[in-house]
């Protein structure tokens, strides 16, 4: 696992290399992950070099928010009309964009899976 | 103030976690879902001790930390996904880019109406999008980054928790519909969750992250500008 592990931190210091370097809007673990994807498809390194470390993390993901999610105690002050506003902009939101694209993706693949 | 030591910090998130995820395992209830419980239980533990944020994170950031590399470790389930997921590039596309628009407009007018400020309005424009990035938006929008980082983590507990069953209920049953869907609205804690119902569906939600992400950091400042129109505050 150490040595995916070291792999991972790889991709990701490229990927935060590139970000800063080409002023990208996209953060330095998102383009290690197009990295890690391309070279594994490449055939640069085996998938089983990051199986065990990747497994590790992904397995454990939602662990990794907690201690960010418990930052939401800061904000149990504010005054009550930014709640609403706060509320307002979350909730209904969330369920259109899941509504969104979870209709869309299906409506259109369909009929690619029909040709295919 | 109470200042517990980081290694108590470590402990008691482990074992709140651990605990959650056992009983949610047990129950498979989905409101407890083992994130909005460990985040639950330890505000309520800090809140009656008495201990500062700030002093928590000494030790929580070391799980924070480990966010970008599993971000990266995410490369994995996608390139062994990838050549299905490349036959339908065009839908993926189009879907992610329809979220992407919905997102920015779905927080900003609602909150517009309600009489937010400019500031507050810029930090919950990209609500759905991955912190990293929510946070560099927030910050050219002239929002209040704290504030949208909260935001982000809010959506995503909000996403991950009722996404499954609201997707169920409105008949997404294909895997990758899925996972797009709870990667764009959730980001990486929807993302969490989509891999739980299988590789097809956390590769998609990796990808919908990404993807969504950069569309969001293009267009928001041209999306907030277009919402402000819309509301008559420019």
């Amino acid at each position: 696992m150490i040595p995916g592990l070291a792999i991972l931190f790889c991709f990701l210091a490229v990927g935060e290399a590139a970000s800063g370097l080409a002023r990208l809007p996209v953060p330095g673990s998102v383009l290690g992950m197009l990295l890690l994807a391309a070279s594994l498809r490449l055939g640069l390194l085996p998938a089983e070099s990051v199986q065990a470390a990747a497994d590790a993390l992904l397995d454990n993901l939602s662990l990794l928010f907690v201690p960010a999610g418990v930052g939401l105690m800061l904000y149990f002050g504010l005054p009550a009309r930014d709640w609403w506003a706060l509320l307002a902009a979350l909730v209904p939101g969330t369920f259109l964009v899941l509504a969104a694209v979870g209709w869309l993706e299906q409506l259109l693949e369909r009929p690619a899976a029909r040709k295919g | 103030m109470l200042e517990p030591s980081p290694v108590l910090s470590v402990a008691a998130t482990l074992a709140v976690f651990a605990a959650a995820r056992a009983l949610h395992r047990k129950t498979r209830f989905f409101l407890l879902n083992p994130v909005l419980l460990s985040v639950a239980v330890l505000i309520a533990v800090l809140s009656l001790t008495r201990v500062p944020y700030e002093s928590y994170m000494k030790g929580g950031q070391v799980f924070s930390f480990f966010l970008a590399p599993a971000v990266v470790a995410l490369g994995l389930p996608l390139y062994r996904q990838l050549r299905r997921l490349s036959r339908a590039s065009l839908p993926i596309l189009a879907s992610t880019a329809a979220g992407s628009l919905v997102g920015v407009l779905s927080a900003v007018l609602p909150a517009g109406l309600l009489g937010a400020s400019p500031a507050l309005l810029a930090s919950l424009a990209p609500k759905s999008v991955t912190t990293p990035i929510a946070i560099g938006v927030s910050e050219v929008l002239g929002g209040l980054p704290p504030l949208t980082a909260a935001v982000v983590i809010g959506t995503g507990i909000l996403g991950a928790v009722l996404g499954p069953p609201f997707l169920r209920a409105i008949g997404v049953r294909s895997p990758t519909a899925f996972g797009l869907a709870m990667g764009a609205a959730a980001h990486g804690i929807g993302t969490a969750r989509a891999l739980e119902e299988g590789e097809e569906a956390g590769a998609a939600s990796g990808l919908a992250l990404g993807v969504n992400g950069a569309l969001t950091a293009l267009a928001a400042p041209w999306l907030l500008k277009l919402a402000l129109s819309l509301l008559g505050l420019s």
